[in-house]
């Protein structure tokens, strides 16, 4: 006899589901709702620095929304100077900077990775374990450790490491200025995220099966043929999940600009942490993430639906 | 190029695991420089790690940083399990898709944006009995990141368990509570462990959730290094380095070998994900 009526268990769901449901709306929609709110409000010297669009009372007592769009008229007019040559624009600048580096970032994983995450899976199968985890284990220990590391290689005194092996070498005559530039933030990026571009290829290619490859190349199809007709047709789910585990984070990406940057290189990460710390204007800072966020909606809608249990396997 | 791969494939395979490890074998042998500079060999000696024995600000960070990750993935365990039952087994009911991307969200979500998101909760003026910025804001912004993390491991194993041990146990008569604490927990104890560890390692590297999150009172070891990296480079930063290096690699090595030591599920639960 089955003693267990069906809306116990319904029961039962209810006071589990509460929980995550419970702790995810208070600590993540909620502080989401705040943002958009914030942004829309008017920075003001005081604790909290800003005046919420909710405070003003209206005549009959019941509050009253008053926005304030200041925030967003700051971007957009930035946007509609953009046909006026030498106007300093410094939000927009720094989201194309963003998109500029996550994308190339993107890309440099992607070429890096995509023959390696191959190798990695024809490797032999008792070797593949220890591989993978090699791959893994920098991106185990800390994180901010790994792009100190790059400070020290890429400094641009005699002392720098590349600098001194260039001049041991006499390859150079004068240090490279090899830090604070572009350049150094997007090697610091590439370090950094390639881990995450190559678990989900290598979990894509480990399953491709090389029957396919041989009966391709017994009927005379050249290795090239048989890479773009059959091995990267079949990867694609792989290449779109790493992609965007590589994309998404690194648009927002503060540390890595801010310490191999410099002062050179602004991006929205930054520009966020500048509004929200020394700059003191939250509001200003909270809409530029809800731009940001506005931006990413796509991408992360694609990783969820194409990709996303590409990527979470490992 | 078909077994093994040839030798362009095998020189690409040396070429980027160069690329990952040179940078960390660089940090460990200056940390045993004598000298001041962090790029530069003048002498050997131990006189950093000496530093790093006496420097009591930065002991207290790391054990602030262990308590935190410790309490963030205890909490993340709960959360993200009690999510993951109900990711899997709950059918389709009202706002089920709502709560699937709002689960994962988190792991997507720019730091930065998480971060301000929950300064602005904490701050609130009506939220005060949250009690502000401080060690509790952090250790709820671990929490809820890595809960999400939880999920997806633990959903991914509850999916290839066998339902018919709990079914069995439910027609027995064994109350559900019971069934999940006496059946469950043991068959999902490798993905629930391995949740712990990925949670408290996550926590314990946050270094932007922190920082935004933090007050005088609350300096984690991320905060501490990232103060530090702006106040001039030592080589006793290199010492911590190579601690670091050193224990995680103990304890991957260890964890591998004794915690989730059937490899081939993991394998085979990869394989049928998709």
């Amino acid at each position: 006899m089955k003693v267990r009526p069906a809306s116990a268990q319904g029961h039962g769901r209810f006071w589990v589901g509460l929980l995550p449901w419970a702790w995810m709306l208070l600590f993540f929609v909620l502080p989401f709702a705040l943002i958009v709110s914030v942004s829309l409000s008017t920075p003001e010297l005081a604790v909290p620095p800003y005046v919420s669009p909710f405070a003003g009372t209206a005549v009959d007592g019941a509050s009253a929304f008053r926005p304030d769009p200041a925030s967003y008229a700051r971007l957009g007019g930035e946007v509609a100077a953009l046909g006026t040559p030498g106007a300093d624009r410094p939000y927009l600048a720094a989201y194309a900077n963003s998109l500029l580096l996550a994308a190339l970032t993107t890309l440099c994983c992607l070429v890096l990775g995509y023959p390696f995450a191959y190798q990695l899976a024809r490797a032999p199968e008792a070797m593949r374990n220890t591989l993978l985890m090699l791959v893994m284990l920098p991106f185990w220990t800390s994180f901010l450790l790994r792009v100190y590391a790059w400070m020290g290689l890429l400094d641009s005194s005699e002392t720098g490491l590349i600098n001194q092996v260039l001049l041991g070498l006499g390859l150079v005559t004068e240090p490279l200025p090899l830090l604070y530039n572009t350049g150094a933030v997007l090697v610091g990026m590439i370090y950094s995220y390639l881990p995450f571009m190559v678990l989900p290829l290598y979990a894509n290619l480990v399953k491709l099966d090389l029957h396919l490859l041989e009966a391709a190349r017994d009927l005379g199809a050249r290795p090239t043929t048989v890479f773009l007709c059959i091995t990267l047709p079949l990867s694609w789910r792989g290449i779109v999940a790493g992609s965007l585990l590589v994309f998404i984070p690194a648009v927002g990406e503060f540390v890595i600009p801010d310490l191999l940057g410099g002062g050179s290189v602004m991006t929205i990460g930054r520009s966020i942490w500048d509004d929200f710390g020394p700059n003191q204007d939250w509001p200003m800072a909270a809409a530029v993430a809800v731009v940001m966020v506005v931006m990413l909606i796509a991408p992360i809608v694609l990783l969820h639906r194409h990709g996303g249990r590409a990527g979470s396997d490992e | 190029m078909s077994r093994g791969g040839g030798w362009g494939g095998r020189a690409w395979m040396v070429g980027v695991y160069t690329f990952l490890y040179v940078p960390i074998l660089c940090l460990i042998v200056f940390s045993f420089t004598a000298g001041e500079i962090t790029t530069r060999l003048d002498g050997l000696s131990l006189r950093w790690y000496a530093a790093l024995a006496r420097d009591a600000e930065l002991h207290a960070a790391v054990l602030l940083s262990l308590r935190v990750g410790a309490l963030a993935a205890t909490a993340a365990v709960v959360v993200g399990t009690a999510a993951a039952v109900i990711l899997v087994r709950a059918g389709p009911y009202p706002g089920s898709r709502f709560f699937v991307g709002m689960m994962s969200a988190p792991m997507v979500m720019p730091e930065v944006v998480v971060g301000l998101s929950l300064v602005l909760l904490f701050t609130h003026p009506t939220l005060a009995a949250l009690g502000g910025r401080g060690v509790t804001a952090i250790w709820v912004a671990h929490t809820t990141l890595c809960a999400a993390y939880v999920a997806v491991l633990v959903a991914s194993r509850l999916r290839e368990m066998d339902r018919a041990l709990e079914e069995a146990a439910l027609d027995l008569g064994c109350p559900p509570l019971k069934v999940f604490f006496v059946i469950t927990v043991p068959v999902i104890a490798p993905a629930l462990a391995a949740g712990w560890l990925l949670a408290f390692t996550l926590s314990m590297d946050d270094f932007v959730l922190a920082a935004m999150l933090s007050d005088p009172g609350s300096t984690t070891l991320p905060v501490l290094v990232f103060a530090r990296l702006h106040h001039g480079l030592k080589p006793e930063i290199n010492a911590l380095a190579t601690v670091i290096v050193v224990v995680v690699s103990v304890a991957v090595l260890l964890v591998n070998r004794l915690l989730l030591a059937p490899p081939r599920t993991a394998g085979r639960s990869a394989a049928r994900a998709s």
